[in-house]
């Protein structure tokens, strides 16, 4: 009982300390800054020191050998391979994704009947687990059972002696996590310019309809800019998941089909170099190439989204 | 009449835009779905459409997921590793979400702009150096405490935080945004402290946006694939998005039936709950950016 008398007036001070806004901010803050610091900003700072040396796997040091690991990977015809097959993979997908998004956004912007159960179909690829539906595509492209060949024979479209194999076939495993991949998107991407769109003023419509706009011309220099900023953002996010990607290609083709290898991504070159061949310190500076290429990307698309907003 | 027209014309055009893409992004869930109650012998059958059934549908690949694989494990594992990790994310994301959206000046929006930006640091970028700290960690933790953290999962319980709580803190943000602010002056000028009036009645009126977080950090923690495929090995320890590929797909003989049970029993719940929140998970997620 005394003490408790005793801790009062002290209690008393905290929370009048606790009044300021700023003192209160920063005690709510910080928790999660600190936690983000350790968890995010720590393993990267590790990353990047374990670039610079010949770790090998499960160790946190290594001899430091400099730029060794960054001057041999850039020579190397496996990581520019990958580094070219990111870029197709993230450019391509993300490019269908916005075609399409942007037409299902506006047909989904009017009140129809039946919208409600066209919207949960069209968003269940985004909603399900990527790792768990990945598991439905195997089987769609398997070898001699899958159900688009059963198709496409029975429309005597492609050979029944060999017809194609979807994750066997370089160029036709690059289709598929391309095509994949996009279809993961596409819904995310859609509710986000859905979302764009519906903040749109309706004052925006009247006065272009008074000024004469309509339909493409409408679209053009009214809908089209005051969306932008939100799609730039949604693209942005879509680049980010496509880039560093890796349960789709890790999934679906393992980075094959051997030889030629053409689905090898920086994502998955990165986890053979580091967790399987145990090179540790070569992988960090694989995994980190995406870094700088994607704080770039996102810097000029925020400055993008910001100016587009402001005027 | 005209434009009762017109509004038929367009009804009739989005029907024509969205239905094929409806079917399209759809399909792959009919396939499995159909799969998941065909007898084995049906849908290894090139002869019959493989749209439909032709034996008539059966449970036995249910059963022979329940009976002869760790499947149930699994699940176990998932709602344990998500129902930690979200409390982790709440006790750390609400009240950092709340500041930043109503509290901190200048430097608050440099701080909540740097948590966006940690998107960029994916766990494909920090599963290597991670992969060495917990390695390291447990170390520690089998010399000191007789268990390994390394293969374990609370190693992913410790990690996951490391995007659940960014995602978090942001999306909260938004929410906290959307509050009237008169609803708090009000609270504070009858003499309330300012804990108090967080506690008492924006906890209250955010529950429907914290619900949201709950749902969209679970299912965050469903999708993840490269923290749970580095970090354990044992069939016993591992989450439904690793489970069911390493031991039923890469397996002698894919059960495939089997397979597509495991992966629409997750799946399902999961896109209804998701389909119930998405609007307010959209509202918070751009009114962090846009407000």
């Amino acid at each position: 009982m005394e003490a408790l008398a005793a801790s009062r007036p002290r209690g008393r001070r905290w929370t009048n300390v606790l009044e300021r806004p700023s003192v209160l901010a920063s005690v709510l803050i910080s928790p999660a800054v600190i936690f983000i610091l350790a968890l995010v900003g720590g393993p990267l700072a590790l990353a990047v020191y374990l670039s610079f040396t010949n770790a090998i796997g499960g160790s946190l040091h290594g001899r430091w050998i400099g730029l060794g690991n960054f001057r041999h990977e850039w020579t190397n015809p496996a990581f520019q391979d990958a580094v070219w097959h990111t870029f197709l993979f993230t450019v391509i997908s993300q490019a269908i994704v916005l075609v399409v998004a942007g037409l299902l956004a506006h047909a989904l912007l009017k009140k129809f009947p039946g919208k409600w159960l066209l919207r949960f179909l069209i968003l269940l690829p985004w909603a399900a687990p990527l790792p768990l539906s990945l598991m439905g595509w195997t089987w769609i492209f398997d070898t001699t059972y899958s159900i688009i060949n059963w198709t496409l024979q029975h429309l005597h479209l492609v050979s029944t002696v060999s017809p194609p194999q979807w994750l066997a076939q370089p160029r036709l495993a690059m289709g598929s996590v391309i095509a994949v991949h996009a279809w993961r998107i596409i819904p995310f991407a859609t509710v986000i310019f859905l979302a764009g769109l519906a903040s749109i003023p309706k004052e925006v419509d009247d006065a272009a309809a008074i000024d004469g706009a309509t339909g493409l011309r409408k679209f053009w220099s009214v809908s089209l800019p005051l969306q932008l900023p939100i799609a730039t953002v949604a693209l942005l996010f879509g680049i980010v998941f496509t880039a560093t990607d890796m349960a789709v290609v890790y999934i679906l083709t393992n980075g094959g089909p051997p030889p030629s290898n053409s689905t090898e991504m920086v994502t998955t070159w990165a986890y053979k170099t580091g967790i399987e061949s145990g090179s540790l310190g070569a992988g960090a500076a694989i995994s980190l190439f995406l870094l700088p290429v994607l704080a770039v990307v996102a810097i000029g698309m925020l400055i993008f989204a910001r100016r587009a907003e402001v005027t | 009449m005209d434009a009762v027209l017109r509004g038929f014309r367009e009804k009739g055009l989005s029907y024509l835009i969205v239905g094929p893409f409806a079917i399209v992004l759809a399909f792959p869930f009919y396939v499995m779905v159909i799969t998941a109650f065909k007898q084995q012998r049906d849908f290894y059958d090139l002869s019959h459409s493989p749209y439909w059934f032709h034996k008539g549908p059966t449970l036995s690949n249910a059963r022979f997921l329940f009976d002869e694989t760790q499947y149930t494990t699994w699940l176990r594992n998932t709602a344990i590793i998500g129902v930690v990790v979200v409390l982790i994310t709440l006790v750390l994301a609400v009240p950092a979400g709340y500041a930043l959206a109503r509290l901190s000046g200048k430097l608050g929006q440099s701080v909540g702009v740097g948590i966006f930006l940690t998107y960029l640091v994916p766990p494909t970028l920090l599963f290597l150096p991670l992969f060495s700290v917990i390695t390291q960690l447990d170390r520690q933790t089998s010399h000191l405490l007789h268990f390994h953290l390394r293969g374990s999962i609370w190693s992913l319980v410790l990690v996951y935080p490391s995007f659940t709580v960014p995602f978090a803190t942001w999306l909260l943000m938004g929410f906290f945004k959307t509050i009237p602010r008169e609803l708090e002056d009000a609270a504070l000028i009858d003499g309330a402290s300012r804990l108090g009036t967080l506690v008492r009645i924006v906890f209250p009126i955010s529950v429907p946006g914290i619900l949201t977080v709950v749902i969209f950090s679970f299912s965050l923690v469903v999708n993840e694939f490269v923290y749970a495929f580095t970090f354990i090995s044992a069939s016993s320890h591992r989450t439904l998005s690793t489970g069911v590929y390493t031991d039923l797909i890469r397996g002698d003989l894919p059960q495939w039936g089997a397979i597509m049970v495991a992966s629409l029993i997750p799946s399902i719940p999961l896109a209804l709950l998701y389909n119930t929140f998405l609007d307010r998970f959209i509202a918070g997620f751009t009114g962090g950016a846009f407000r």
